[in-house]
Order: structure tokens, then C-alpha cells, then sequence
């Protein structure tokens, strides 16, 4: 016996509608908190380094995911890299168009293994390629806020080869 | 077992609002649309024509409301519609005096559990008691729904403005 | 059916507060980290990690076990998710033993989890969509209804006395002043106070109810044959069970969690008790609200139905009475952080069957306890039974 029914009309297809009133609030963190900071007082990166596995996470985290070690070797990393992988955004959460694509790339940060998702800026897509050298750019002391946002926008050193 | 106790930074509201904590906020923005299905769709329908109905496993006997396309008892499908009545016995209550976000209430909303006549022994749906002074709800009282006029019916349980006793 | 035996043989955990600064993976690996320090393991040990964390909407992060997966120990290894709301935290280590009972693994590191702060304004707010969306939530309810209506309906049932509930709650938040991690111990706490308390939705009052908590707790179980080099103390993991009742909340008897009975039954067939009373020393109930740790111990067949309060009020279940129930001080006087809360008390039983608990130790050398914690829309029961 089908459980499927049919409806007569459009009208009789009910849906009853509703949302979830929450919004998230997320501190940085133990880690995080330095992290931010540091960006926003002295305009640094910084990641930490497991000296057991060999690796500098960036964003710095406060334990080493590999051996589960407590990680305090913090160790400053230049604000540059290369971009690792990088998109063209068009469209907006929505799905509806962005009033001007953006640049997203994943800029691998020099001497860490980790490194930053951030916007690209002052190029134009045709002139990114997966390889070429970034610098971060940051936003001025006085509109830093101790947040991912107080660098602006990563930029081309060099250009594609 | 002290040493094996985690001393968790214990931070307080001002903290965040005198900026000693870094924080993100963001606003999931989740809303939904849920299809009424199969049996609620009904029992919308029959509340928008000022009745309440139910929906009767032939195997177990039940007569169920909320409605229900499948017994979840039986697991298998329920047979037809019964119109019940409305009218009822309050099962459980509560006399409520803040909102969900914790502002104090002047007045109690008096959310209930009400037996509905017609359907089987302990079927019982939510709904909230009215017209009757807090201090004199008991529970085994007997209530009738308060409906709406029906052209302010829309098909939601809300068309049932409350339950007051009956009589 | 051939099973491995399962002990639990370390347990670490972070201290319960109402906002924690640390992020949730922080918290995680804090957790984690001292329960493997506690048996002196390490990762390299881990075979297997079960992560307990009730929605996702609490923490705020989709996917929320894959995100605290790397604080979990998780990275590069079978992970499980367990969620059944506030029962998560027995939950998980029944997904622990099962994991190693099965043979597949022999070391699970199992973690529960919760960051409630980060839901705003009030958790509430995703705690509120467990009504039904078209039949519940247009009557605009409030989530403390269906605990007072459940409590009303307790209450009347049996004809008890809000004065020997309130005791629970004076029980456990004295019991928890003697808990390192506790967010709400308090050693002078009275009845009048909790009977002067603002009432909310009676008959639930203030003090009646745990708060909104951040924290995380892990256990470290193991097979037998690792067990045994781990500890010389290890706690035996000796039945398990686990039940869910229909979502049509309304149609059921809420008077009786029968399915915490169901849970019970299964737990004490497999652990060979047929005399619960006698068998069982210390029991950990999960106690959101003070009636439910009553309710609870009755649906868990400790005391006949209506009568646990009575029970509570004589002083049977003081640290020191002939049933200690919730010598931890519950979610009542240690927090609430929903899935870590159940396994802080499987923690609680590991320690006090170790003689390690401290100044919260239960005398008389308990062999037996057991820890239950409850969820979802007032319907799961999950029940551990743990022994030396």
C-alpha cells in the first residue's frame, strides 16, 4: 500500500514556517587571543611550533593536533607567502551576485605549515597564479580591531611567471 | 582526582563588553519552511473548520491525536480520520512567570497538557489554559477550546485561542 | 555473544564555568589531554575516539565533531559521534565500549563536550525548536514548560511535597563545594533557600535548576589485556543500556521515565544484577532539575515509584546514607554543560570505586555504581553500570 498522496491543488501544499533565533558569539580563544592581539597591537603573525612533529601552525594553536602536545613555542612568521590555491567569488550567501566579485585565496605563510584564507586585492584575476608571492597588508593601528580582518587583503610581490 | 582537573579561564559578561575577551558574532540567519505532511496537514485543515481530529490504528486500537499517518507503536499505517471532540481533561500544567529569553511576566501563561475527549486514554496535545484564575487550575479539570471566529480561522493551532473550564 | 571485558582506566576534565574565554576544541584537548596524562598514555595509544556534543546550535559550529576532532585526538583516526541529547554523556561511553567490546579496538579515547556561552542571547534559543514546529511552537512555549509540566505531573501523581524535592537540590550543590570543578557548590545552601527561590514555571523554581555550562570531559577505556598494564585499578564497564520513548511527548505518562526503566533493565541484565538496591552502591542519576533526580531513581528501580522523595528527605541518599546518590553534586552543583555533564558523573564512579575522590568519597569501600543521564525531548534513557 503507497503511503504517497496526491494533493488537488497548489494551495493545499502546507508549509508552516519558522526560524531558529540564535546568533553565534565565539571568543578567539587561549590561542586566539594572543594571536588577534598581536596582529592588532604590533600588525605580526604569529604561529606555534611543535618541535616533536616539526611543524608551525598558523593560525597558532594551543596543542599539536599529531602527538597532543601542549605547544607555548611561539615564533613570529614573516606577513608573507604564496598562494597556495585561489577563487573568484561571484555570488553572495544567498546565491544572489556579489555587487563586485571577489578574490579568496589560501595563502601558505613562509616558515609555517599552516597559513591564512584571506581576500586578494590590488590585482586583477588574470594576473594570479597558484605559486606567486603574496604580502599581507594591514589596516592602520588605529582601525584594528584584534580581529582577522584587521589585515585588509593580501597583494602580489612578483608577478606570475 | 584535583591534578586531573583543568582550570578553564572563567570569563565574565563585562568582559566581553569591555573588550578583555576577542570575540566574532554571527548570525546563522536559519529560517524554515516545513512541510505541514500528510496527517498535520489535516489536522490543520480540521482546525481551520473549528474541529480537532485524530487518526486510529486498527491494530492497537489507539485513536491518536496529533494525528499521525503511521503508528509509531505498530509501524504501519493508520486507517482513517476521527472527528473528536473539544473538549477535554488537563493531564499536567504549569504556571509560567518568565518569557524564553527570561523577562519577568506579570500574569502566569498557563501552558497545559490536555486530554482530548474522543481520542484514547492519555492523548493528550499542548495548549495553554485561560480565562480561569492561576490559583484554581487543577489538574483532572475539565476545559473546552475557545475558537477563534472562523473567519480569523487560518489552519493553525493557534485558530484554538486557549482552553477554559468548561461549563 | 562473545565480548571483550572494558574498563575505563584514566579521566581528566576541565572546570565547569558559565563562560569559558577557551575555544570548544580548546576545551576538548584540555580534557583529553589530562585523561590520557592521568593513565599515562599518549595519542600513539589511541585507537579509536568517540566524541559526545549535543547540537551543534550550542556551540554554533556546524559540524561541530568534526571541528573539535584535532582537541579530541582525533586527527588521522576512526572517529564516532554520538548525540542523544543530554543523554550524550552516558551515550558516549557506551559507543566507547562497544567500540572495544566489539574487538575492533582496544584503547578508545572517548570525549563529551559543550560550549553553551556561545549561543546568544540564550541557549534557549535553539533549545526551543525541540517543539514541534506547526503544532508546539506557535503557542509561543518557553523550554522550563515541559520540565514544570513534567514536575507537576510527578508531583500530583504521588502527592509529594516540594520540600523533600528541594532537599536534592540542597544535597547536591553542598555535595558539589567539595568538587574542584563545580560552578555551583555551596556548603550553606538551605530548603528555604531553594523554597524562597524566584519561581519561574511552577512549580520549578531558581535554585531547582542547573545552569547553562561550558566544559569537557574524557575517559580513557580499554580491553582487558591493556587495561590491566594501564591500571592497577581498573573500572570495569559491567552493562550498558540504552532506550528512547515516542517525541509525542504528550501522549505519554509523564509521571514515569519508563524509558530509563527500559535502559535500566538492559544495563542490569547484562551486569547480572537482579537486586538493584542491593547490588547498586552509589548511583549518578542525571539531575537537570531536583524531581528528576528522584524521577530518574525510580524509572532505575532504586526505590518504588513516588517514594524516592521520602526517601531523599530521610537522608538514605547522603554521601553517607545507605544509597549515596550524586555524591559528585550533579549537574545541580558541578553544571550542566549538556553531553560533558553525564560523563563527568561516569567520571565520578571511576573515582569514587578508586578511592580518588577525595573529599567527596562515599566510605564503606563501594564495589558497584552506576550513571544515567537523560535527553532529547524528555525521552532517552542511556544507563552504565560500572564495578571492581
Amino acid at each position: 500500500m503507497s503511503m504517497l498522496h496526491r494533493i488537488e491543488h497548489v494551495h493545499d501544499a502546507l508549509a508552516w514556517e519558522g526560524d531558529m533565533p540564535t546568533q553565534g558569539r565565539y571568543t578567539a580563544g587561549i590561542a586566539g587571543e594572543r594571536f588577534l592581539r598581536e596582529i592588532q597591537e604590533n600588525g605580526k603573525l604569529l604561529g606555534t611550533a611543535c618541535l616533536t612533529c616539526d611543524i608551525v601552525y598558523v593560525p597558532p594553536r594551543l596543542y599539536c593536533e599529531r602527538c597532543f602536545d601542549h605547544l607555548d613555542e611561539w615564533v613570529e612568521v614573516p606577513p608573507t607567502g604564496r598562494v597556495y590555491t585561489f577563487t573568484l567569488v561571484h555570488l553572495d550567501l544567498d546565491a544572489k551576485p556579489l555587487p563586485e566579485p571577489r578574490m579568496m585565496a589560501f595563502v601558505q605563510l613562509d616558515g609555517a605549515d599552516g597559513g591564512l584564507v584571506h581576500f586578494l586585492d590590488e590585482a586583477e584575476p588574470e594576473d594570479i597564479c597558484i605559486g606567486m608571492r603574496v604580502e599581507a597588508v594591514f589596516k592602520d593601528k588605529t582601525e584594528r580591531k584584534g580581529s582577522i580582518l584587521d589585515i585588509a587583503y593580501f597583494r602580489p610581490v612578483t608577478a606570475c611567471q | 582526582m584535583e591534578e586531573h582537573v583543568y582550570d578553564s579561564v572563567y570569563l565574565r559578561s563585562r568582559d566581553f563588553e569591555e573588550g578583555r575577551a576577542l570575540f566574532e558574532t554571527w548570525d546563522p540567519n536559519a529560517r524554515y519552511a516545513w512541510d505541514a505532511g500528510v496527517a498535520i496537514g489535516g489536522y490543520l485543515r480540521g482546525l481551520k473548520a473549528g474541529k480537532l481530529i485524530g487518526r486510529y490504528c486498527p491494530e492497537c486500537g489507539r485513536v491518536m491525536i496529533p494525528p499521525r499517518m503511521f503508528c509509531e507503536q505498530c509501524f504501519r499505517a493508520t486507517d482513517h480520520w476521527v472527528d473528536l471532540h473539544d473538549t477535554g481533561t488537563v493531564i499536567t500544567f504549569s504556571l509560567c512567570y518568565v518569557t524564553w529569553d527570561m523577562v519577568r511576566l506579570e500574569e502566569p501563561q498557563i501552558p497545559a497538557v490536555i486530554e482530548i475527549d474522543g481520542a484514547s486514554p492519555g492523548m493528550g496535545i499542548m495548549h495553554i489554559l485561560s480565562e480561569v484564575d492561576p490559583d484554581a487550575v487543577r489538574i483532572g479539570m475539565r476545559v473546552q477550546a475557545v475558537w477563534k471566529p472562523a473567519a480569523e480561522r487560518t489552519g493553525a493551532i493557534t485558530d484554538i485561542s486557549y482552553f477554559k473550564p468548561l461549563g | 555473544m562473545s565480548r571483550n571485558r572494558v574498563a575505563i582506566v584514566g579521566a581528566g576534565m576541565t572546570k565547569f564555568v558559565r563562560r569559558a574565554q577557551e575555544t570548544a576544541k580548546e576545551l576538548a584537548w584540555e580534557a583529553a589531554h589530562l585523561a590520557l596524562e592521568s593513565c599515562e598514555m599518549t595519542l600513539d595509544d589511541v585507537d579509536a575516539v568517540v566524541i559526545g556534543t549535543a547540537p551543534d546550535a550550542f556551540d554554533g559550529v556546524h559540524m561541530k565533531s568534526e571541528y573539535l576532532s584535532d582537541g579530541c585526538g582525533a586527527w588521522g583516526k576512526p572517529v564516532m559521534r554520538g548525540y542523544v541529547g543530554g543523554g550524550t554523556g552516558v551515550f558516549a561511553p557506551i559507543q566507547g565500549w562497544y567500540h572495544v567490546a566489539s574487538g575492533l579496538f582496544d584503547t578508545v579515547l572517548v570525549i563529551c563536550e559543550e560550549k553553551m556561552s556561545s549561543c546568544q542571547p540564550h541557549p534557549q534559543a535553539a533549545f526551543l525548536t525541540i517543539f514541534d514546529h506547526t503544532t508546539e511552537r506557535p503557542l509561543k512555549p518557553n523550554l522550563l514548560w515541559i520540565f514544570a509540566l513534567e514536575m507537576n505531573a510527578y508531583m500530583n501523581r504521588y502527592g509529594l511535597d516540594k520540600r523533600d524535592i528541594a532537599t536534592v537540590s540542597v544535597k547536591n550543590k553542598r555535595n558539589a563545594a567539595d568538587h574542584p570543578a563545580a560552578l555551583l557548590g555551596d556548603p550553606n545552601i538551605t530548603v528555604e533557600d531553594v523554597l524562597n527561590s524566584e519561581v519561574l514555571a511552577w512549580p520549578v523554581q531558581r535554585l531547582d535548576v542547573s545552569p547553562v555550562t561550558d566544559g569537557a570531559v574524557a575517559v580513557v577505556m580499554c580491553a582487558e589485556h591493556v587495561a590491566r598494564r594501564a591500571t592497577n585499578k581498573p573500572v570495569w564497564i559491567e552493562g550498558v543500556g540504552w532506550s528512547l520513548d515516542t517525541a509525542y511527548w504528550t501522549n505519554r505518562d509523564l509521571s514515569y521515565p519508563v524509558y530509563v526503566e527500559e535502559a535500566a533493565r538492559m544495563a542490569y541484565e547484562m551486569a547480572g544484577i537482579t537486586e538493584p538496591r542491593k547490588q547498586i552502591h552509589i548511583a549518578e542519576p542525571y539531575d537537570p532539575f531536583d524531581y528528576k533526580e528522584l524521577h530518574h531513581l525510580e524509572g532505575l528501580l532504586l526505590f518504588d515509584r513516588g517514594k524516592a522523595p521520602e526517601a531523599a528527605a530521610a537522608g538514605v541518599t547522603q554521601r553517607d546514607g545507605d544509597l549515596p546518590v550524586c555524591p559528585s553534586g550533579g549537574l545541580l552543583g558541578v553544571g550542566n554543560p549538556i553531553a560533558a555533564a553525564g560523563l563527568m558523573k561516569v567520571a565520578e564512579i571511576f573515582w569514587q570505586l578508586r578511592q580518588e575522590a577525595g573529599a567527596r568519597q562515599v566510605p564503606g569501600r563501594p564495589k558497584r555504581g552506576l550513571a544515567q543521564a537523560w535527553g532529547d525531548l524528555m525521552q532517552v534513557g542511556t544507563v552504565v553500570v560500572m564495578g571492581v
